[in-house]
């Protein structure tokens, strides 16, 4: 186990380096930089400023430059947001989405997972071809379409709720992005769950459960959940990393200071560091939370073994 | 007749009387704490550093410099009290304000205007707004790095003294002195914390208002600054400036009464605004011009005047306005905007011809270049990616083709690629542009077609206009220098490197008990002016 775990993370480092160098060169190579705007700027400054951030050297001289500052977990100054450096907007940014993203998946593997599983236990009855009606149009329905009608909703017409931003306390401003957001998953999650819940139910140990007498709850409970949720918890590792890495749209509309936002941000203003550091940290996360997933599935699934 | 006079008196009296009554019993809201959309997140809180309008806004509650400006835009003392100018317009005196207090509570002093203009100069700083003061002794000098900072022509003559020597009388120079690169700099904070002294926690302002908190990409709070010298008369406890880059999210939360104005509308429901919400859209002349550029520098507009001309003239401006962009803006026939301070904005003698005239004169104007319909003209018409852009790009293609037959091929770039293709002028044809003034006065339009201005993207050169704004630059008598920059403006006019479109309004939304809000070109509001009634 520990072996596996170590070679996992050890695997890991190429994928790193890989993206690093794909991310670094496409970014330079995009035409404009981090300090074109529509004002003329003197050639002296141009130049202090291309040599204040190393823009005068040689790329690949840059390329090994950032790749000796991110070993030492240094992503350096953003080029945007002049008094901050991408370390610090990483910091500031990562919990609010973590947050945002947390609730979110949570209340959408409870929701999900229930749903799924009063679908799969009524199959092919009203409740089951009502709740996967929901589901399907949950999916097919984008977050950019459902957030503005939630906002209008409950934000202006009823005025129950906040219509975005984050300065208020409480819990009050976190109600609406967490359920649009949560809202594909949701449907997404009901639709494994139902479908690897009628699986499980129709297995011969589940027939031995019933054979036994075991009360209907006590089967699904004891014996059908552990294993149904075992496709659910795969997709959970990328969704999560996804999720919690910031939605772009939903924090967009709801004006939410995530993650998400100095990613698109930072590409539009060509901000080299900020777009790498979220880029890497991006990376990172989704291999953690991958490895974490395959961990886990161990730890649920007796005919996994590490070794 | 007799008794209808003395009814209208009554009415009048009556309506006075009332509005009087209103004004003196106005009842204010118990809170008094703003929430204004401010579009992007700001850059950066330093005033020599900081560029964009999200940025400047901030600055103006933040700091003051030694002038200010009155609701309606006006020019009205600030740090300094009174000013002295030199019979030969080029040695400011400033007199500051004894009682101005920095919000540490150190006193506001000559010296601390001295250190923010050499800062503000200095190369190393990496000001995008160094060039804005070259009209100081030896500022180009020192942001060129030939000369250190301390020789820039400004002086501590005593604590409460400033000298500043101009190399030419500027008269703009006075309104120059409410922009962020101008301001003063709290010696004692940037000695202690250098670079990071914007920061939360650190920074120290002598304006209205002081930095009580920072969430990137969501708000900036500040609260009320208690020593500001004219605190007394300062309702507004406290401004929060909201990071709005969603403008349709932005009106939700404006109309949820999250927020007191907004930033910008969203174009796509101005019609929906017009009609439930009429009295609290605000729409303004704003200092700009809407334009699209010709590439001088390759053909089919190199040397081509008439075509120039011809392309100029078939675009109907008033449809454009009126059916396409919809927001009250005004027809631009010329380049600098009206209401420019100490100018005349120029226009052509075609702008008020009959539209029949204008369009015939158009097809003369394009068979004379060589174009027909057996030989139309295939061009590139290229804008930055962007709803309203696209909306005025595609009206312009047809208009072009109804009125000349000219095939436009429409191509969007996102916004970096865009200005360097502008820049490069390799490939660009007609391309969009805009310009925003940084200060009221008709030079900062004019410098833009300078044949070495950085970003005269046409790459517009023409000597004759070249030495026109070179004299204006030096020239001491404002009336003559008026009328050199004017008849600069007409040889532009004249020569057509730019097609104007429209002059820019700023738009957005305010609610009813919002007091104190006053349009203005510069689109400058200080929340120190505003107040919030009850509602």
């Amino acid at each position: 186990m520990i072996q596996y775990a170590i070679k996992r993370l050890l695997s890991a480092i190429p994928t790193l380096l890989v993206l690093i160098t794909l991310a670094f060169f496409m970014i330079r190579i995009a035409p404009g930089g981090p300090f074109d705007t529509e004002k003329a700027l003197p050639p002296e400054i141009e130049a202090n400023l291309n040599a204040a951030y190393h823009l005068d050297e040689p790329l690949i001289q840059q390329y090994g430059r950032y790749l000796l500052q991110i070993i030492q977990g240094d992503f350096g100054p953003s080029f945007q947001y002049k008094d901050f450096t991408v370390n610090e907007l990483i910091g500031a940014g990562f919990p609010v989405s973590l947050q945002i993203g947390g609730y979110s998946m949570l209340l959408a593997v409870l929701i999900g997972s229930l749903f799924g599983i009063i679908a799969a236990l009524r199959q092919n009855q009203a409740t089951d071809y009502a709740v996967m009606t929901v589901a399907m149009t949950g999916i097919s329905i984008p977050n950019f379409v459902v957030a503005p009608l939630l906002i209008l909703l409950f934000g202006v017409v009823l005025g129950w709720l906040p219509a975005g931003g984050w300065d208020g306390d409480g819990f009050a401003k976190l109600v609406l992005p967490v359920i649009a957001l949560a809202l594909p998953q949701i449907a997404y999650i009901s639709r494994l769950m139902r479908g690897s819940m009628i699986e499980v139910l129709q297995s011969n140990f589940i027939r031995t459960a019933r054979a036994k007498g075991l009360p209907e709850y006590r089967i699904i409970w004891r014996h059908a959940l552990r294993p149904a949720f075992l496709p659910v918890l795969s997709y959970l590792g990328p969704a999560s990393a996804a999720v919690i890495t910031g939605s772009v749209v939903i924090e967009k509309i709801f004006g939410i200071p995530g993650l998400g936002r100095f990613f698109v941000q930072g590409a539009l203003n060509r901000d080299y560091t900020l777009v790498m550091g979220v880029v890497v940290f991006y990376g990172i996360l989704i291999i953690l939370f991958n490895f974490i997933v395959d961990l886990l599935y161990g730890a649920l699934d007796p005919k996994v073994r590490y070794d | 007749m007799k008794t209808l006079t003395r009814a209208a008196w009554a009415a009048v009296l009556t309506l006075t009387t009332s509005a009087f009554a209103a004004q003196s019993e106005e009842k204010l809201a118990a809170e008094q704490i703003l929430h204004l959309g401010n579009g992007a997140e700001p850059q950066t809180l330093d005033p020599h550093k900081a560029e964009g309008v999200p940025s400047s806004n901030i600055m103006r509650d933040l700091y003051e410099g030694l002038t200010s400006e009155a609701p309606d835009g006006s020019l009205i003392p600030g740090a300094a009290e009174r000013w002295e100018i030199s019979k030969d317009g080029k040695v400011y005196t400033f007199y500051l304000r004894r009682n101005a207090r920095w919000s540490n509570g150190d006193p506001v002093v000559a010296a601390d205007f001295v250190a923010g203009l050499r800062r503000s100069v200095d190369p190393k700083t990496l000001s995008h707004y160094s060039q804005i003061l070259s009209s100081i002794v030896n500022a180009e000098a020192v942001t060129a790095g030939r000369v250190p900072p301390e020789e820039l022509g400004v002086t501590a003559l005593d604590e409460h003294t400033l000298e500043i020597r101009l190399k030419a009388p500027t008269p703009y120079f006075l309104g120059l002195l409410n922009h962020s690169s101008t301001f003063p700099i709290n010696r004692r904070s940037f000695a202690e914390h250098g670079a990071r002294f914007t920061r939360l926690g650190n920074l120290v302002s002598n304006g209205a208002f002081q930095l009580t908190d920072w969430v990137v990409q969501s708000h900036i709070r500040l609260d009320r600054n208690p020593l500001y010298w004219d605190n007394a008369r300062n309702v507004i406890d406290a401004v929060y400036y909201h990071a709005t880059e969603d403008q349709s999210s932005e009106l939700k939360r404006y109309r949820a009464g999250e927020l007191h104005w907004t930033n910008e509308v969203p174009l796509n429901q101005v019609s929906w605004i017009r009609e439930n919400l009429p009295d609290e859209f605000q729409i303004n002349t704003y200092l700009g011009t809407y334009y699209y550029g010709f590439n001088l520098t390759k053909p089919p507009f190199k040397d081509n005047k008439a075509l120039r001309r011809a392309l100029t003239m078939a675009i109907d401006r008033e449809i454009l306005v009126n059916k396409v962009t919809r927001l009250g803006e005004q027809p631009a026939y010329g380049w600098v905007p009206p209401g420019i301070y100490n100018y005349t904005a120029q226009r052509p003698a075609w702008a008020d011809w009959p539209r029949d005239k204008q369009l015939a004169e158009a097809r003369r104007l394009y068979a004379q270049a060589g174009y027909g319909p057996d030989k139309p003209l295939h061009i590139e018409l290229r804008y930055n990616t962007s709803e309203n852009h696209k909306k005025v790009a595609v009206a312009l293609a047809a208009m072009l083709k109804q009125a000349l037959g000219v095939r436009v091929n429409l191509i969007n770039e996102e916004w970096k690629v865009f200005l360097e293709t502008r820049k490069q002028k390799r490939i660009t044809q007609l391309f969009r542009a805009g310009w925003i003034g940084d200060y009221n006065d008709a030079y900062t339009f004019a410098e833009l077609m300078y044949s070495k201005h950085g970003i005269n993207d046409p790459g517009y050169n023409n000597p004759a206009y070249d030495r026109l704004l070179q004299e204006a630059a030096v020239e001491g008598d404002f009336d003559r220098r008026r009328e050199i920059l004017e008849e600069a403006e007409r040889l532009l006019i004249d020569d057509q490197p730019v097609m104007p479109i429209y002059y820019y309004v700023s738009k957005r939304m305010v609610k009813p008990y919002l007091a104190g809000y006053k349009p203005n070109i510069m689109d400058h509001h200080y929340s120190k002016n505003m107040r919030l009634l009850a509602h």
